[in-house]
């Protein structure tokens, strides 16, 4: 019936609520039958037949989703496209509110320079900076051994920052509120896809000589989305931005590859004495704790341990995880490194090319965590990877093409660069009047993100093997690597150009 | 016009009438181009043409399954006509840029042809048809052959906005006979299978209206086009059925300007395709040794 005539939202009109219907009477239709007027009967069974038709439909209005939305919305030639938003959180039509005060959210993302400068061209960056969120300009890694550490400062690089970490509902609020700021046309749909039919008109069975047929369905070029409020729509292209479980891609058939690590990570936020402004990473025996400022005193702690131990972490004292956390931090496991520990500094020091960096930097603390202003979240590590993002009028991003893990937070940032590059290659195909569920249009955006993708999945499962030894000999030799990075000047570049987003691989190139 | 009576001796035969050619081909017709817009010949009638029916039906029959197989998979991007999928949009860049410049179009614009009529000469399965619709302008194709004019309906008609597209089975030369004319008249990958291209030049103009677009894309009579167009891509690589192109009916950028200066169109702005092997993608370059393109303007001078 009228369930599936959806109007569209846009900023001049702020609707709370995201469906809405043609006009009034219809609605009665929908909600009490028996106040409609007999003549209104006759209309019903024509309305009911009009399964609106999309340019694009996006699975998953995560931060991944709305960022693509975001950035076609920001664009001449894909402003004018119509997009249906498919999400079952009710929230999104109404919009997301947020408050200064609330309690810091664990849910946190880094994201990188070069994602902040796509979210600044498209205008939904101001709305992060309206909220909670800390940049930061230092970094600090270093291991349980004692022999490594490495210390990185965005000077190094002629930067203003490394990075910025954000909640991540202040930055899918941001990309919500660009989206609905913008006069782009958007429908929200709080609902879940169920099936996903491609419609393939097949003309290879057209007969010699045969009258040109009249068309079966005007939807030739399109595919039919049902979902799960009962309603359908028409997309000519379907874009799978619906998370790591992505149902895109199972029903379009995507096939898989990846691997559980038998580790979890306990998220969660503490509170300082003062402000932190460094981002710190220790590496210990069971995997990594990182140490991330979120602004207004507060840090979030990404701990990555065995199942085993981070049940029991979860569920002990305040006063003991902090306990925990601030010897993880600290003393806990081994020593503090020093420079000379191993002599490295010697080692590489006739690599220091420049004077300037701040190779030379000593070692410091990090800040005491002295309350535990959130919950303790537990998630299984995992890494997935689609074997294909694209197939016709179908495309993976974000998530539903790679889980990371989220040793260094890019987990979002390659998300943000997928939908980029996605909407770069929509426009393309949109000034060259190309149909844009064309599978070699979208081809073209899978060439450019896959090795980026892969290259970012390998170096950090890379890391989680590294870390995943501990052996005398190879313990020398990990933190020799980590000695050098900090040492070769250009070395370092490269490790914090990669890590703030520039594809650049970190190796001497 | 030495040149263009040699051509004509070479091809005197590939001329008919497209009724006759609906149903079946001549024999001496298998240089037909499958790899091309066209896929068949703007027709030019002339007597002696007509002279040279009937036609042997078992080779018609084989030549008419040949095409009719490569027809069907005019739309499959994997398919015979794939080179021509991967080109297109190197083709379109040009012609957007080309005719926004000539036309005073935004370049910005989602549908920057709006209110522009296009004739698409030899438009095959629609393959440029689809996207000049889909860049706003009003187009006609037009198709020698009837199954490739099918075929492209079939195709137009899935998408709301390209099934305004109005696809004819006809011939330049009967267009302009019924006084049509157009803003931009486009004949991609058409001249080198033409018979007389100066008359099908000729033609073009005739259909285009003063101060109109005529964009022409073709093949260089070089060494480098025998070598790549022919050698390469025919025998070598397999993309194109054997005998698809014949050297010596390929223009030169020089004689293609001469011919449509004397058709009354001055060219205004040319480039060359180049193909990266490594990527598997073409651009546009200065280098018009193999493919070209070439845009003019029609300025009512006829020589």
């Amino acid at each position: 019936m009228n369930r599936v005539i959806k109007k569209t939202v846009s900023n001049l009109c702020a609707h709370k609520i995201s469906r809405k219907f043609f006009c009034s009477e219809i609605v009665k239709v929908a909600t009490s039958p028996d106040l409609v007027p007999p003549n209104e009967h006759e209309k019903k069974p024509t309305i009911s037949q009009i399964i609106p038709e999309y340019d694009i439909a996006i699975v998953g209005g995560g931060m991944v989703g709305m960022s693509l939305a975001c950035f076609l919305a920001s664009m001449p030639l894909t402003k004018q496209l119509s997009v249906a938003i498919i999400d079952s959180n009710p929230a999104l039509g109404s919009g997301l509110s947020i408050k200064k005060e609330d309690p810091p959210d664990p849910r946190v993302s880094t994201v990188t320079p070069a994602s902040i400068s796509f979210l600044k061209d498209a205008g939904a960056w101001k709305y992060v900076e309206q909220n909670r969120h800390a940049y930061f300009k230092k970094m600090q890694v270093w291991d349980y051994t004692g022999f490594g550490y490495a210390r990185y400062d965005a000077k190094d690089v002629n930067k203003d920052f490394l990075g910025c970490v954000a909640e991540n509902k202040v930055l899918h609020s941001a990309l919500l509120s660009c989206v609905k700021d913008s006069d782009f046309k958007t429908t929200f749909y709080p609902s879940r896809l169920t099936s996903m039919t491609l419609n393939t008109n097949s003309i290879s069975t057209v007969e010699e000589n045969m009258p040109p047929k009249e068309p079966s369905s005007a939807q030739g070029h399109t595919s039919k989305l049902q979902l799960s409020d009962g309603s359908s729509i028409y997309a000519k292209l379907v874009v799978g931005a619906d998370g790591g479980k992505s149902r895109v891609r199972e029903l379009a058939g995507f096939k898989t590859t990846g691997w559980n690590y038998s580790q979890n990570a306990i998220i969660c936020t503490v509170e300082h004495t003062s402000d932190n402004h460094c981002a710190w990473q220790r590496f210990l025996p069971n995997g990594p704790i990182a140490l991330l400022p979120m602004g207004d005193k507060f840090s979030n702690i990404v701990w990555t341990m065995s199942p085993t131990e981070s049940n029991d972490r979860k569920s002990i004292t305040e006063e003991m995880f902090l306990k925990d956390v601030n010897s993880a931090l600290d003393y806990g496991y081994g020593p503090h490194p020093t420079s000379s520990s191993l002599g490295t500094g010697d080692m590489f020091s006739w690599l220091k090319m420049d004077a300037t960096l701040s190779a030379n930097e000593f070692f410091e603390i990090p800040p005491k965590a002295i309350r535990l202003a959130s919950e303790r979240m537990v998630f299984p590590l995992s890494l997935r990877h689609a074997n294909s993002y694209a197939s016709k009028r179908v495309v993976l991003i974000g998530d539903a093409a790679h889980t990371i893990h989220p040793l260094a937070g890019q987990g979002v940032n390659l998300g943000f660069g997928d939908a980029f590059s996605l909407s770069r290659v929509i426009a393309e195909g949109i000034a060259l009047g190309s149909d844009i569920g064309e599978v070699n249009l979208l081809r073209k955006y899978e060439a450019e993100r896959k090795p980026a993708n892969i290259t970012m999945m390998a170096i950090l499962d890379g890391f989680q093997k590294a870390y995943s030894i501990d052996f005398g000999p190879f313990n020398f030799l990990r933190a020799a690597a980590f000695n050098g990075a900090n040492y070769i000047s250009p070395l370092k570049r490269s490790i914090i150009s990669y890590a703030s987003g520039e594809n650049k691989l970190p190796i001497f190139f | 016009m030495k040149l263009f009576n040699h051509l004509r001796n070479l091809n005197g035969i590939t001329t008919h009438h497209h009724r006759i050619l609906r149903n079946r081909f001549h024999p001496l017709f298998n240089n037909i181009k499958f790899f091309s817009d066209s896929s068949s010949l703007p027709q030019h009638q002339t007597t002696t043409q007509a002279k040279q029916q009937p036609l042997h039906s078992s080779l018609n029959r084989n030549e008419l399954a040949k095409f009719a197989a490569i027809a069907e998979t005019w739309w499959d991007s994997e398919g015979p006509f794939k080179p021509l999928h991967v080109m297109n949009p190197t083709r379109l860049a040009f012609i957007r840029s080309a005719l926004c410049r000539h036309f005073k179009k935004d370049p910005y614009s989602a549908k920057p042809l709006e209110g522009l009529k296009i004739a698409d000469v030899g438009c095959g399965g629609g393959i440029l048809s689809e996207p000049l619709a889909r860049m706003g302008a009003t187009v006609t194709g037009i198709d020698a052959v009837e199954k490739n004019i099918n075929i492209a309906r079939l195709h137009a008609e899935l998408d709301p906005t390209t099934s305004t597209i109005e696809f004819c089975c006809t011939t330049a030369e009967k267009l302009v006979e019924e006084g049509r004319q157009f803003d931009a008249v486009m004949a991609l990958e058409v001249i080198e299978h033409v018979a007389e291209p100066a008359e099908f030049c000729k033609s073009l103009s005739a259909l285009t209206v003063p101060d109109g677009a005529t964009v022409i894309s073709t093949i260089n009579r070089s060494m480098r086009a025998y070598a790549t167009a022919i050698v390469a891509a025919e025998y070598i690589l397999r993309w194109l059925p054997m005998g698809t192109h014949e050297w010596s009916k390929f223009l030169t950028p020089e004689e293609l300007v001469l011919i449509l200066q004397r058709a009354g169109i001055k060219v205004e702005e040319m480039a060359g395709f180049a193909y990266n092997p490594v990527t598997g993608r073409w651009s546009l370059s200065d280098d018009i040794s193999v493919n070209f393109i070439a845009m003019g303007t029609k300025t009512n001078k006829t020589e």
